[in-house]
């Protein structure tokens, strides 16, 4: 009786949610890798099953090795210098916060802040910046006596600045997640490494600092990854994928493919690619270094 | 015991913002000397260990060790071991890790400390030799050899204590400072501990300063006793001249393990004619009931304790006492009223200022 009458509680309380899981996660990506085995379109009456032809046509073409390249890429340059540069900002202010409490929180906010604008009223802003005649950067670097570039449309140049857009929005984010980690490291550990003969900061940070921030780092990696790898806002608004799709990356293909081409199944394909190739890395990160990040 | 001054305070004053923390502290340590230094907590006992430790730079006054003044230096120029209250572990590390990071740190550079630069060279690999001898000494004395490989978090809190002290014993210190080290243990292995640290003080001939709030540690331990109220030291001595004649009343009313009664002046009168103009402390252990006894009270509760059974007395002018009888001995009913007596040599006469006046 009592065993019915919790079988009954569990499932009133557990089932609405699994429910919506099941509905609205799980059987999309069902659906999403069936599609991804057909040449279906959207509207179409009917769809013929092609097997792999389309995760062949992705990494065996031309355009889709490029769209994966570029956010290789992208991803190598935007995960370390943001990850990197966040903590950089996150060990200075953590530092001046003692004695120059104010300048620390107002440096901050300013940090923060690419994190909480809109992105795609940003991208205008960069926009702006980056016009090749009316740009800011270009006059800056005339006043310095060096050459403008063509930021956005030149095809050696236009991933990297992206790249560059992408760190400055991802630092702040990281920063703060940081500054949190590093609030919760015991005073005592640095006092007991003082006492065991740490003498400068380089000794202090590879003793206590960098290993008990880990836990967050491991968090931060994963969270800049995705990221990373899901870029498209700047994409979108900015390049569009170009010029000559040099700025082209597999989130933007799949929505070029999916929802301008209307090829529901090559872009499905994309879609379980970049979601199986995620799910590998956060697996990865989680197995090789949550082992040693968490000391229990 | 009284060897050289190894580690001392002269006249050492420090604030935090408006609050005087230490207040002309003057302290020494000597060779081989077990010195403990006792107060109820916020009294500035921690930061007057961080300022030995140089973990704290002085506001004023000077730091000495072994008679050269090493007020301006680091913690690590001083060569000062100290023990955490929180172990304060590096808990990414194996024990073993643990208890050779204060050698490494101090005998290897930051390039010979790499991974596997011992491979490639043989005064690097002597080093590490020497130290893996240091490191395992040290782990038997404290029996924690077979735990070496263990990450701090598989631990219990007694062996994480003795890795602690492994950590602050490997390197041969000038002085071993302990902070609160008994506070996070249960009863049993508090007593233990006592008694290990003790046999360690006497194995390792190294002066050691044992910060506490509890007056029964102090006592148990400690050749020296240093009691400090309110940010200054206010008495020094040894654990009987400290628990028989304390110096201030505020003193007396800390150290005993039941609180010393104090009679005001006036009616303490009854036990000693100085109670005429001077309050009169007599511990609870040191009262009896006596039939002829000078002093009415009448009992107001009692707590059986097993060996002993505290009652809580009031004198007719309602000044609240207690006594301690033994366990066996007959316990008076409550709310009745019993004759008490205290031997002449138990009194403790305070002056209006609260200082010790002779009887």
């Amino acid at each position: 009786m009592i065993g019915l009458r919790r079988l009954v509680t569990d499932l009133a309380l557990a089932g609405p949610a699994a429910l919506a899981m099941m509905l609205f996660i799980f059987l999309p990506v069902v659906v999403v890798v069936v599609l991804s085995f057909t040449d279906y379109q959207f509207g179409a009456r009917s769809f013929d099953w092609v097997a792999l032809d389309n995760y062949a046509d992705l990494l065996g073409s031309r355009h889709g090795r490029n769209a994966l390249i570029n956010t290789l890429i992208y991803a190598a340059i935007v995960i370390p210098a943001s990850v990197g540069l966040g903590l950089l900002v996150a060990l200075g202010l953590h530092a001046i916060a003692r004695t120059m409490p104010r300048v620390s929180a107002v440096l901050r906010a300013v940090y923060f802040l690419p994190v909480a604008a809109t992105l795609v009223a940003m991208a205008v802003a960069w926009q702006m910046l980056l016009h090749p005649s009316l740009g800011l950067i270009n006059q800056w670097l005339s006043a310095l006596g060096l050459p403008g570039r063509q930021w956005l449309s030149d095809r050696g140049i236009v991933l990297y600045t992206l790249a560059a857009i992408g760190v400055w929005q991802s630092v702040g984010y990281n920063m703060v997640l940081f500054l949190a980690g590093l609030a919760a490291i015991p005073r005592s550990l640095y006092d007991a490494a003082a006492v065991d003969g740490a003498e400068t900061g380089w000794d202090r940070f590879w003793i206590v600092t960098w290993p008990m921030l880990g836990p967050t780092t491991l968090f931060v990696m994963i969270v800049t990854c995705a990221n990373a790898f899901r870029v498209f806002e700047t994409v979108a608004t900015m390049t569009g994928g170009g010029p000559a799709f040099a700025s082209d990356t597999i989130v933007y293909a799949l929505y070029r493919e999916g929802f301008v081409y209307f090829k529901a199944g090559y872009a499905s394909a994309i879609t379980v690619v970049f979601f199986g190739a995620l799910v590998i890395l956060t697996a990865i990160q989680i197995v090789v270094v949550e082992r040693r990040v968490h000391y229990r | 015991m009284n060897g050289a001054s190894v580690l001392s305070l002269r006249n050492v004053t420090k604030q935090f913002g408006d609050a005087v923390a230490v207040d002309d502290v003057s302290l020494d340590l000597h060779a081989g000397e077990f010195v403990a230094l006792l107060g109820a907590s916020g009294c500035g006992k921690s930061t007057t260990l961080r300022l030995l430790a140089g973990l704290e730079q002085v506001g004023s006054g000077q730091v000495f060790l072994r008679g050269a003044d090493v007020t301006g230096d680091t913690a690590s120029a001083r060569n000062v071991a100290l023990m955490f209250q929180s172990y304060a572990l590096y808990p990414h590390v194996t024990v073993y890790q643990n208890i050779a990071m204060p050698l490494r740190l101090r005998r290897l550079s930051v390039v010979n400390r790499l991974p596997g630069i011992r491979l490639l060279r043989a005064p690097v690999r002597n080093t590490i030799a020497d130290i893996d001898v240091k490191v395992r000494r040290v782990a038997d004395m404290l029996r924690i050899g077979p735990l070496l490989a263990r990450k701090p978090g598989q631990l219990s809190g007694g062996q994480q204590q003795r890795v602690a002290l492994a950590r602050a014993l490997v390197r041969d210190p000038s002085a071993f400072l302990l902070d609160e080290p008994l506070s996070n243990l249960d009863t049993q292995l508090r007593a233990d501990t006592r008694d290990e640290i003790r046999a360690l003080h006497k194995r390792t001939g190294c002066p050691f300063l044992l910060v506490t709030h509890d007056q029964s540690d102090a006592l148990s331990m400690a050749d020296r006793i240093a009691v400090m109220i309110a940010g200054r030291i206010v008495q020094v001595g040894s654990p009987e001249t400290i628990f028989n004649r304390p110096r201030l009343r505020a003193v007396a009313e800390f150290i005993g393990h039941n609180r010393m009664n104090i009679l005001p002046r006036g009616m303490a009168a009854a036990l000693h004619p100085a109670g005429a103009m001077h309050d009169l402390g007599v511990r609870p252990e040191d009262l009896s009931i006596d039939r002829s006894g000078p002093l009415e009270v009448q009992v107001e509760s009692f707590a059986y304790h097993g060996e002993e059974t505290i009652l809580r007395l009031r004198a007719a002018d309602a000044t609240p006492l207690r006594a301690v009888l033994r366990g066996d001995a007959a316990v008076p009913p409550q709310g009745g009223t019993v004759r008490l007596s205290a031997p002449l040599s138990a009194l403790h006469a305070f002056d209006t200022a609260g200082l010790r006046v002779t009887l």
